[in-house]
């Protein structure tokens, strides 16, 4: 498959970003640094993972979404929401006149992501025992973009299984050109998403060509619209119930969803972006066993954690485990296409790819590694941040890829300023093509 | 390049750390996954045979282009025997290590099985010296 160029689906907007440098903090794979008072991303390090989205006190971070109006290019304009999406509201709304509300909007259909968990839980089964252990879930593309740039050794051993998402999808496609003789360019298919990373997902997927789900659609965004239409008591015009999912289905976007749709399998269940890496670097030393299922989200508490879905995130989850208690115990509504779904369900090899931190070259990779390390022996170690990078250590390899400067380090520039080899106006230079010209001027 | 570590016989909460911070450095330059896990295994067994039979040791690695080489030293009972102590399933492992899920006795054939080259010599009451090399640009 070829290599695409690493679609990120979070942007910096220049006109809002003070650099506050908040966000390269909290960057996993540091792709985060201040530049000329405003926070830079380097795209080949992005995972999507929204956590400098979480952080960033002046909403300068946007999510790159769908135009709505995209929907009317369609005939048939499908609405897939997944379940987290109705943890968000209380009990006073009911799950049929949110619906309502959402066809309202200008689609014609919706359903439940969930509905074919149960044959792709079947098919997880199969696969299991054919592949080498543990075999990790390819539900988070978050963590599925972690594993590629930091994980390199591990990119084998993700599931090369398609998600509920797409295979719901295949599943309606067949279902409007069997039953509605609909033609496939006719069919509409939109997602509402909890997060970037299946923005990311749906723009760049990894082991497909091209994603089969025609766009995606701001959780925030339809977030708002219902609790719009609903405060201002405009009943929909139809109360609509989509689609059956079974109570197990229901919660497979929650911590553990997938583990308990796979009994008879030792699954190991892991959240939180910190306690993902930690377990995946016990992976790679080989200190894992007796696992043959890692399902791991890199939000805490999974989904209903997304950047983009509203809320307690404990309180999200809990709503929907009290949703999916009133659910049917079994859903045998998509058995019939089991065949075509299992056939459609495979994707393509999952390729590293390890981010090229000093040169391709591996003895230059190693001059310029040993470099780095005397020169953060001469740093403070205390990652304060002054300097723009996350830390003592990211700014050594940014001296040594050519991208700073020692005395990018506050301590360096007033060590060298004492000792007399740094004039002032060199200084003040050095500290304003960090933090912008306007940080030095007094504030009126 | 050159790493150093320092060992204390007994702490098993350390055990590791070596390794670990090796495998960093050999990512961070982009050597092939399988030799990486290669010296990882290799490093963590010998890491931890000091940990679990020696008083104390130090660990140096020299990373270059082509190879990796480690020496492991350390002050400890030695080996008498090390033929005997190379065989699959020998052990002179305590009770306690064999209860924090060490001991099987398969630690010395694994590294060898996992290096290109191995040597180890040991005197006893004195301590034991492993040097090993795993090539990297071979099998790149
Ligand atoms: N550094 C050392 N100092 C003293 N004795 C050692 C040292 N390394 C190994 N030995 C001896 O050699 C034996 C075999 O070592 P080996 O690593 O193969 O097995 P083990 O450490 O007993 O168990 P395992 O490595 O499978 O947990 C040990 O039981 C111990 O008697
Ligand atoms: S856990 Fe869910 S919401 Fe969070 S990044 Fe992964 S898929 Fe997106
Ligand atoms: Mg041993």
């Amino acid at each position: 498959m070829k290599q695409q160029s690493f679609f990120h689906a979070l942007n910096i907007r220049h006109d809002v970003c003070v650099g506050c440098s908040h966000c390269i903090k909290v960057c996993p794979t540091e792709a985060l640094r201040v530049k000329e008072g405003r926070a830079l991303l380097y795209p080949d390090r992005c995972i999507s993972c929204g956590e400098c989205y979480r952080v960033c006190p002046f909403h300068a971070i946007v999510v790159e979404d769908d135009d709505f109006n995209r929907i009317y290019d369609y005939k048939y304009r499908i609405l897939l929401i997944p379940s987290v999406f109705f943890g968000q509201f209380n009990k006073q709304i009911s799950k049929e006149e949110i619906n309502g509300i959402l066809l309202d909007l200008g689609f014609t259909d919706i359903c439940p992501v969930e509905h074919t968990v149960k044959v792709l839980s079947e098919a997880i089964k199969q696969y299991i025992p054919q592949h080498e252990r543990p075999v990790i879930s390819s539900f988070c593309p978050a963590v599925i973009r972690l594993i590629q740039v930091i994980f390199p050794a591990l990119a084998g051993n993700i599931m090369r299984l398609k998600q509920p998402l797409e295979i719901t999808t295949h599943y309606l496609q067949q279902l409007y050109i069997q039953e509605k003789n609909a033609k496939l360019d006719e069919i509409g298919i939109f997602y509402i998403t909890p997060c970037a990373a299946k923005i990311a997902s749906n723009k760049a997927p990894v082991g497909e060509n091209e994603s089969p789900v025609t766009g995606v659609i701001n959780m925030k965004n339809l977030y708002n619209r219902v609790c719009q239409a609903y405060k201002q008591k405009n009943k929909p015009s139809v109360e609509f119930n989509t689609l059956q999912v079974s109570a197990r289905e229901m919660k497979w976007t929650l911590t553990g969803g997938e583990a308990e749709n796979l009994a008879g399998f030792r699954c190991l269940t892991v959240d939180g972006v910190n306690n993902v890496i930690d377990i995946l670097e016990r992976l790679e030393n080989d200190e894992i066993t007796g696992i043959d299922y890692l399902e791991l989200r890199m939000c805490d508490e999974s989904c209903p954690g997304g950047i983009l879905v509203q809320g307690n995130r404990f309180l999200t989850a809990a709503r929907l485990r009290g949703l999916a208690d009133t659910a049917p115990m079994e859903n045998s509504a998509t058995d019939r296409f089991n065949d075509y779904l299992m056939q459609n369900m495979p994707v393509g090899e999952i390729q590293p790819r390890a981010m090229v931190k000093y040169d391709r070259d591996m003895a230059t990779a190693l001059k310029k590694m040993e470099q780095a390390r005397r020169l953060k022996k001469q740093l403070p170690n205390i990652d304060c941040g002054a300097c723009g990078a996350p830390s003592c250590e990211a700014l050594a390899e940014d001296i040594v890829r050519g991208l700073a400067e020692q005395n990018s380090c506050i301590f360096m520039q007033t060590q060298h300023q004492k000792e007399g080899t740094l004039s002032s106006e060199s200084a003040i230079r050095i500290r304003e093509s960090i933090w912008g010209k306007d940080r030095f001027t007094g504030k009126s | 390049m050159r790493l150093n570590f320092n060992i204390e016989g007994g702490d098993f909460t350390k055990a590791g750390s070596a390794s670990s911070q090796v495998k960093k450095t050999l990512k961070q330059i982009n050597v092939s996954p399988t030799i990486i896990k290669r010296v990882v295994v290799a490093l963590y067994e010998a890491e931890v045979n000091i940990v679990a039979h020696a008083f104390r040791g130090n660990i140096s690695v020299d990373i270059e282009p082509e190879q990796v080489h480690v020496q492991l030293t350390d002050e400890g009972p030695g080996i008498p025997d090390i033929d005997r102590a190379m065989q699959k399933g020998f052990s002179t492992a305590s009770p306690k290590v064999r209860e924090m899920g060490f001991g099987a006795g398969m630690g010395l054939s694994n590294i060898r099985d996992n290096v290109d080259t191995f040597k180890i010599t040991s005197e006893v009451n004195k301590g034991t010296t492993l040097d090993m090399t795993v090539l990297i640009s071979d099998n790149q």
